[in-house]
């Protein structure tokens, strides 16, 4: 359970939520102080912890469209917030999945700043305004990913298989 | 049931038959490119191993190409570092597809690959950025994944759960009018179908128009594919490809070519009628707010910019290098070029462009990416407008949040730099 934090409306670029001028910071320790870096308020609330882990950033369509840079979703990660949006971008989606960052694909998703959002199952629960909300399930393809604990300890478990 | 290019490349790469829509594979990788961000991938790459009792050793190091482009020379201390720390792993790796900040064999990835003959048909090609989709135009199935991502490839030599996508097909037919071309083309398609319209898709190229389009062209429609969200753009490969190949790339081994089945199944068929387009301007600050010229002619603009991966090859500079021969650039605005890479610079060189351009008073860069990401080059200041030839506008893009980025082809980029205005560039007269 956590609440809506930051609401964001369509196509948000990971050239906002990662600018590309700190593009040669790459460690996922050293990526989240520049997360929405040019959005100083929000970028102040990460940064003096205003943020609790389990809060919930929601985005319209297309979240995490343009540039396939991995520092877009390791510093999210690195807040331990959960992105859901009506629909994400195919390359950021991958990463989130792969670097274990919480994103929900929830087309109708209805919430404002401050509700207090609930995950149970396949369904989003808006506590504030009492609707209810269907979670479209990941592709298919990366659930194995998401069961190992990420793609790092699943590409471990395939190279241990390969040599076995 | 009859397979779609893609498919048919899927396939191959698995060693079956045939694969349906949404079907789980693991295709081999004929080639994997990275750029500096292959900082991250190596650091990625250590950390696999790092609980392992494996070498850490990549699978195949002449399947790995590794480019600086997009911070060439570097910027920043910390740039210098991350590529100081990706040579040492290229040479430990023994990695041979490395191209190094240098004058006779540095450019841009995306142009850098199929300049050299690194992509053929029928492959599977990964790079960690996005416009990976623009050797499609090769016929190879490209696509952009992450870093992390990159390195499982890396230690694997697949990439791991992949679906096999649906393929959106989209025909194109008819003549281009004067100064219209493949730019228009698929700024108009991105805002016909919108910046998602393709997410997890592919677009295959056919018709007449794609038929007699040039490879540059080719790889500016697929290069942009990924603006419609597409996974990749590919254009199934005929005898362009061949030429391409065999003369500019100096490939002398084997192609694979071959077409989508006739039976193929498509999500979607999107026609364009290329001869009824006029030039197309994507306005700030999405790729697919997408207006024909006419409804933006006379915006004022501060930076026009000629270069990149998407436009930035030789017959772009070309282009822009006679609308501006004996002219100059307005005082009103100031003019970037870039060529993609040092051999379209040598070439330009000598057939003079570079000279026009420099007479006219634009500013020529180092190939690389510079003035595309604006972080060590060609930023723009707090609410100026740039005009560019680029692929993306999105706010903070050029390197600064309160600008503009208006996004159009080298004839229109060239034209409006001569009057510092949105210009029309049948009405230069060129
Ligand atoms: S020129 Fe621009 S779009 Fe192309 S690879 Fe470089 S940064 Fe990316």
């Amino acid at each position: 359970m956590g609440k809506v934090v930051y609401k964001i409306g369509d196509d948000v670029s990971t050239d906002i939520i990662y600018p590309g001028r700190f593009m040669a910071t790459v460690l996922p320790t050293e990526t989240p102080q520049f997360a929405f870096a040019d959005d100083k308020e929000f970028n102040a609330k990460l940064n003096n912890k205003e943020i609790p882990a389990g809060s919930f950033i929601a985005a319209d369509k297309n979240f995490g469209c343009g540039s396939s840079r991995e520092q877009a979703a390791s510093c999210l990660k690195g807040w331990e917030v959960t992105i859901v949006a009506k629909h994400i971008a195919r390359i950021f989606l991958q990463n989130s999945i792969n670097l274990g960052l919480n994103v929900l694909i929830c087309p109708d998703i209805d919430a404002d700043m401050g509700d207090e959002l609930e995950v149970s199952g396949d369904v989003l629960k808006n506590k504030t305004s009492g609707k209810e909300f269907k979670i479209a399930p990941l592709p298919a393809a990366r659930q194995a990913i998401i069961d190992a604990g990420g793609l790092i300890a699943y590409t471990r478990t395939r190279l241990m298989a390969d040599k076995s | 049931m009859g397979m779609t290019y893609v498919q048919k490349v899927i396939a191959k790469a698995c060693g079956k038959k045939s694969v349906a829509v949404g079907d789980v594979v693991e295709p081999s990788v004929n080639l994997a490119m990275s750029h500096e961000n292959g900082a991250l991938a190596m650091t990625q790459f250590q950390e696999i191993y790092r609980e392992i009792d494996l070498e850490a050793k990549i699978w195949d190091p002449d399947r790995i190409a590794i480019i600086f482009d997009h911070r060439v020379p570097a910027e920043s201390a910390k740039t210098a570092t991350n590529q100081k720390k990706l040579r040492a792993f290229v040479g430990e790796q023994g990695i041979s597809k490395f191209h190094d900040i240098r004058g006779d064999e540095g450019g841009i990835c995306h142009q850098i690959l199929p300049e050299n003959g690194y992509v053929r048909p029928g492959e599977v090609v990964v790079g960690t950025d996005s416009h990976t989709t623009s050797h499609g135009a090769l016929g190879a199935f490209a696509f952009g994944i992450g870093a992390t991502e990159m390195a499982a490839v890396w230690a694997l030599g697949k990439v791991l759960n992949v679906e096999v996508p649906g393929t959106i097909k989209v025909e194109v037919n008819g003549n281009f009018q004067k100064n219209v071309g493949p730019k228009d083309l698929i700024l108009h398609l991105i805002g016909k179908i919108s910046s998602e319209g393709a997410n997890f898709k592919v677009l295959e190229f056919h018709g007449e128009t794609i038929r007699s389009m040039s490879t540059s062209g080719r790889l500016v429609i697929c290069n942009m594919s990924v603006e419609a969200g597409a996974t990749a753009g590919i254009v199934p490969p005929d005898d362009e490809t061949i030429r391409y190949l065999r003369e500019v790339a100096g490939v002398t081994d084997e192609l694979d070519i071959f077409s989508p089945d006739d039976d193929a199944v498509y999500e979607k068929v999107v026609e364009v009628d290329a001869s009824s387009l006029m030039q197309q301007i994507a306005c700030p600050h999405t790729v697919d707010n997408i207006k024909n010229i006419d409804e933006v002619v006379g915006t004022r603009i501060d930076q026009i910019v000629v270069g990149s991966c998407t436009n930035g090859r030789l017959d772009d500079i070309e282009t822009a290098a006679k609308f501006l021969k004996g002219k100059k650039v307005n005082k009103k605005t100031r003019m970037l070029v870039f060529p993609a890479t040092w051999r379209i610079y040598r070439e330009a060189l000598k057939l003079g462009y570079l000279g026009d351009i420099i007479d006219a008073g634009a500013v020529v860069c180092n190939p690389g990416c510079g003035p595309c990401l604006g972080v060590h080059q060609g930023a723009l200041g707090d609410n100026e407008v740039a005009l560019a030839t680029t692929n993306r506008n999105f706010k903070g893009r050029m390197g600064n949040p309160g600008a503009e980025v208006y996004l159009c082809s080298p004839a229109v980029a060239a034209a409006s730099a001569i009057t510092g205005v949105i210009t029309i560039p049948a009405q230069e007269g060129n």
